[in-house]
């Protein structure tokens, strides 16, 4: 009953977002309010529904209810109740429907928060919306259908994959998803603005918050999924450039040339189109990560059960979608205006010169990701594109764009002067340097590679303070420093967070990478292990049981100089429900490093109780990586929290004086 | 006709695939019980190049189906007979074809793709400049002098604007 | 023209090539050994344990090679369909058995004598040839699957076709459909036999 309930929802949900899709948008060409003022409404409708449906088939999976086919596949009844709820979106089928349902709470919230916004702009934007969620609805009835029978119903579930049993899958796919769906706001804005002719500095600012939120779950959505694999995996990598990961990249880079042109647009009134485009372009990049991963022409560790079936259809949507908006904008973008004037040194270029690089890294990761395809399609052969290529073709790019990164903030708008700016960074080139050549000498070897990465970490890190320090000293008019740099803007000292946080995982990515160290053995209980001056000793295995898996537990005690400093349990784990058995890792974390154990296998199978092949590494700064993400989500944050996007306090919604028709 | 061959190709790699899953494992015995650990550096390098054909996706280093440990146990005897890395990479790309080098080789199918990012890069550079250029003309374009009659009119609007 | 037409162009050109690849598989690898000499080898004939053969027995004539075991799941798929062939058509089949043992993955390797994993590799091949059919000519036992690697077998079953000058033509990775056999083997075997 309850499933065909959810399944129901589904088809209203789609019925209402029909009349999203149409009836506002109409409305707001003609003029005919009343069709304007359905949108909130069904904006809220849809998001009810689809909530709704969501949540039967949650109930699905916490009841054990196996004659759901999609529940039969993905859950097992010993499985842990965290992981019932978190299989939801183990799959295919629930994973869409984990997209639809960020989809139509991204449109709910945009519906509530903008009351200060004119109504025909939030009937534009919410059409839109509903429009894409009308397509995607469609594809989730007709060939995706998590509410599926299968009659009679199975005895028992297959259970979830060991590997996704793990907390990374209740926290990754729902950040991730709300910042590739998140986009969709962007996108829908981009659309909005397009339609009514109005592109403007005001479009700019309404839609730079929503644009910023989508980012933020993005960054932290992707720093979750590659340290989900290095705890998980075992050999502590922690990227290998898979089409799927890529196709989380992608829309990221194009976002942060996003959220960046938004910033001219939004104080300049330049960069109009630029902006349009890539805001189309971002959201165009989740879809085409969502076909990527779905249809099965690219071959991942990350892909779902695939079908062409499934891929045409998308295929579909995406030309809809990507096409219809790509043709509205060659047809609008000849007509709008020229914005504000800016010299050619001035932050405008310092920016204009940022996106088209992070454009090009973003074509690069395309270039290779889809080049074996192209190679297929053109009866070339088939070849393979891996990490290797990626690296060497990757960090070049990137190199201007962390040189501009500490320029940046010291241009001025409008028209800025090098030696003024040189003047200014001069001391960020004097850091640069020193940690360039200090660090990898105090870890023992230095390197060309290892001092690059390391000068412009510090060289960001340098400018970023110079920067704020400047700021400081000429906002101070007598107050106190510290009141002083309290009463910042919070988008100023939210960029230099954020900045700061790329420079964080440069150092992390550039000193694991030079200074890793691990070591390979056979250990007999009693017997121990160095790394890196880490001391492992090794105290043989012990069964335990989990819930759902039995296992041979290690343990270890970590030393250093002789100190105990710990217990490290690593396991070797064998899930009833399937016959591979799973490595858990144990790590200890810390803040300059990681240690990390894991057990291989016993020499002799049938002796567990005697010598085991075991793992250990040192990774120096990994932690790093993650928590340089985690610091630019925060500046994204406050920047998205700066008191001009707080409009509760002004008067109630007026078009903006300044606004020109496009 | 593709459907039940893609099916049971599926199978098949399902049937390797699963193995896939016991990471770390295997790869941590053997190396565990290698002899010298200058050859097994030079394995992981080598390894790392190298895709699992029967794998999603993943390098002979990563990865623990039969065919990955074949190869790795291969390419350790390789090693041990003195062989160059550009020998045993030629021997496996004899074998198994490009496909398994996760460096795509340089020839006239990948010149693009080597080229590519640096072809894309000076594109980038080369609109950038020109758009600057572009827009400098259009904003003298628009920069005009007023003619003699617009000046007037602009004067009296001016003066009706403000008295003084 | 609007130049921005240009960027629909590109897009067309991107959605152009999605779709072909809808029709393409990724997984399927193509052979560099075709057109090379067949990779020589020295190995035990299943019949005969104490004789061996190898790919100079079979020069002047065209023969096929199929990879197969008794642990392999698709070979039962198409086996059917070799010994009908091996009835009606004039090619030797040759069956090369992969990995036996080693690759059942059920055995613990670590600590199985040679003699005794060759013992039962040559047991497990017999009784599966006596149980579905036997159409190969002769079988010839990769133990180790180091004769497979050098042939590039990656996914058991594999099929060559080979030319009377030991060239390999043709390589079919997966079960033999009567589709395959058809339209693919059989006319390129009338070929190489004129």
């Amino acid at each position: 009953m309850i499933p065909e309930l959810g399944h129901f929802a589904l088809i209203l949900a789609a019925l209402v977002a029909a009349v999203l899709g149409t009836l506002p948008l109409i409305g707001a060409h003609t003029r005919r309010m009343a069709w304007v003022a359905l949108a909130r409404p069904a904006a809220t409708a849809i998001a009810l529904l689809i909530t709704f449906s969501f949540a039967c088939l949650t109930q699905a999976f916490v009841a054990n209810d196996f004659s759901v086919a999609y529940v039969a596949n993905h859950s097992n009844s010993l499985l842990p109740i965290q992981y019932r709820i978190a299989g939801v979106w183990g799959g295919h089928e629930g994973s869409l429907l984990l997209w639809i349902l960020m989809l139509s709470w991204w449109a709910f919230l945009v519906a509530m928060l903008s009351r200060h916004l004119p109504d025909a702009m939030v009937a534009r934007v919410l059409g839109t919306l509903g429009l894409v969620a009308f397509g995607f609805l469609l594809f989730i009835l007709l060939t995706s259908n998590p509410f599926e029978r299968m009659l009679p119903g199975a005895e028992e579930g297959r259970d979830l994959n060991p590997l996704l049993q793990d907390p990374g899958l209740i926290i990754h796919p729902p950040l991730l998803y709300m910042g590739y769906v998140g986009f969709s706001v962007a996108y829908a804005f981009a659309v909005a603005a397009l339609l009514s002719g109005q592109l403007d500095a005001a479009w700019a600012r309404w839609s730079r918050p929503w644009t910023t939120a989508a980012w933020i779950f993005l960054t932290l959505g992707i720093a979750m999924g590659s340290w989900w694999a290095y705890y998980e995996l075992g050999w502590g990598g922690w990227w290998f450039w898979d089409p799927v990961e890529n196709a989380s990249f992608m829309p990221w880079l194009a976002g942060t040339a996003l959220i960046h042109s938004l910033a001219v647009t939004e104080k300049r009134g330049s960069f109009k189109n630029w902006t349009v485009l890539l805001a189309i372009s971002a959201f165009s990049l989740s879809l085409l990560g969502t076909f990527l991963v779905r249809s099965g022409v690219l071959t991942s560790v990350h892909a779902f059960a695939t079908d062409p079936t499934r891929g045409v259809f998308i295929l579909i949507f995406l030309v809809a979608v990507i096409g219809s908006s790509l043709a509205l904008f060659a047809w609008r973008a000849p007509k709008v205006g020229l914005g504000g004037r800016f010299g050619l040194v001035s932050r405008e270029s310092a920016l204009l010169t940022n996106n088209v690089l992070l454009v090009v890294a973003c074509a690069t990761v395309l270039l290779g990701t889809l080049y074996p395809l192209l190679i297929d399609a053109l009866g070339a052969g088939k070849i393979s594109v891996g990490p290797p290529y990626f690296n060497a073709v990757f960090v070049p790019v990137m190199i201007p764009i962390l040189f501009l990164i500490g320029v940046g903030p010291f241009a001025r708008w409008k028209e800025a002067s090098i030696p003024e700016i040189a003047r200014a960074l001069k001391w960020a080139l004097a850091a640069g340097i020193i940690v360039a050549v200090a660090l990898p000498l105090i870890y023992g070897q230095w390197s060309a590679l290892t001092a690059l990465g390391l000068f412009f970490a510090g060289w960001i890190v340098a400018s970023g303070v110079l920067n704020f320090a400047e700021r400081v000293r000429q906002t101070r008019a007598g107050r106190s420093i510290v009141a002083t740099a309290f009463s910042q803007p919070r988008s100023f000292v939210g960029m230099h967070i954020a900045h700061i946080g790329v420079a964080v995982f440069v150092v992390g990515v550039t000193m694991v990478s030079s200074f890793q160290d691990e070591k390979d053995v056979k250990l007999a209980p009693g017997e121990s292990v160095d790394v890196a001056g880490y001391h492992f000793t090794f105290h043989g295995v012990k069964a335990v049981e989990g819930p759902n898996y039995v296992a041979a537990q290690g343990v270890f005690d970590l030393s250093v100089d002789g100190k105990f400093v710990r217990k490290m349990n690593p396991e070797k784990r064998n899930y009833h429900s399937s016959a591979m058995p799973m490595t858990e890792a144990a790590i200890d974390a810390g803040l300059l490093r990681d240690v990390y154990v894991s057990l291989g296998e016993p020499i002799d199978r049938d002796k567990p109780e005697g010598e085991w092949a075991v793992r250990v590494y040192y990774k120096p700064f990994v932690d790093w990586i993650w928590g340089g993400c985690v610091l630019m989500a925060l500046g994204g944050l406050l920047a998205m929290l700066d008191r001009r996007y707080r409009v509760r306090s002004r008067a109630a919604a007026i078009v903006p004086a300044g606004s020109q028709q496009a | 006709m593709t459907r039940p061959f893609l099916a049971v190709c599926a199978l098949v790699l399902a049937l390797f695939a699963g193995s896939t899953a016991a990471f770390a494992s295997s790869s941590a015995t053997e190396a565990a019980l290698a002899a010298d650990p200058v050859a097994e550096k030079r394995l992981l390098k080598l390894s790392e190049e190298l895709r699992c054909l029967v794998c999603q996706n993943q390098n002979i280093a990563d990865s623990n189906a039969e065919l990955a440990q074949d190869l790795r146990r291969e390419i350790r005897t390789m090693i041990g007979a003195g062989k160059s890395d550009k020998e045993i990479i030629d021997f496996m790309v004899v074998r198994y074809g490009d496909f398994v080098l996760y460096r795509p080789p340089v020839k006239g199918a990948t010149l693009l793709l080597w080229g590519g990012p640096l072809v894309l890069l000076a594109l980038g550079l080369f609109a950038l400049v020109r758009y600057q250029r572009r827009r400098a003309e259009r904003v003298a374009a628009e920069d005009k002098p007023l003619s003699a009659e617009d000046a007037r009119r602009a004067e009296a609007l001016l003066k009706e604007a403000d008295p003084q | 023209m609007n130049r921005y037409v240009w960027i629909l162009v590109g897009f067309a050109g991107l959605v152009a090539l999605l779709a072909i690849g809808l029709g393409l598989n990724p997984r399927d690898v193509p052979s560099p050994l075709v057109g090379k000499p067949v990779p020589a080898f020295t190995l035990a004939k299943l019949s005969e344990p104490e004789k061996t053969v190898s790919p100079k027995d079979m020069q002047g004539k065209v023969w096929l090679l199929n990879v197969w075991a008794s642990w392999c799941v698709s070979c039962r798929q198409e086996h059917p369909i070799l010994v009908e062939f091996s009835k009606k058509a004039d090619v030797p089949l040759i069956g090369l058995n992969y990995k036996e043992v080693r690759g059942d993955g059920g055995f613990d390797m670590a600590k199985m004598p040679a003699d005794e994993e060759r013992k039962l590799a040559w047991q497990r091949a017999n009784k599966w040839l006596a149980e579905h059919g036997d159409p190969y000519k002769l079988t010839v036992m990769d133990l180790d699957g180091r004769v497979g690697i050098d042939f590039g077998v990656y996914g058991v079953p594999e099929t060559y076709v080979i030319d009377k000058a030991g060239v390999i033509r043709m390589k079919h990775t997966g079960p033999i459909t009567p589709d395959v056999l058809g339209k693919k083997i059989m006319p390129l075997l009338a070929e190489l036999n004129k």
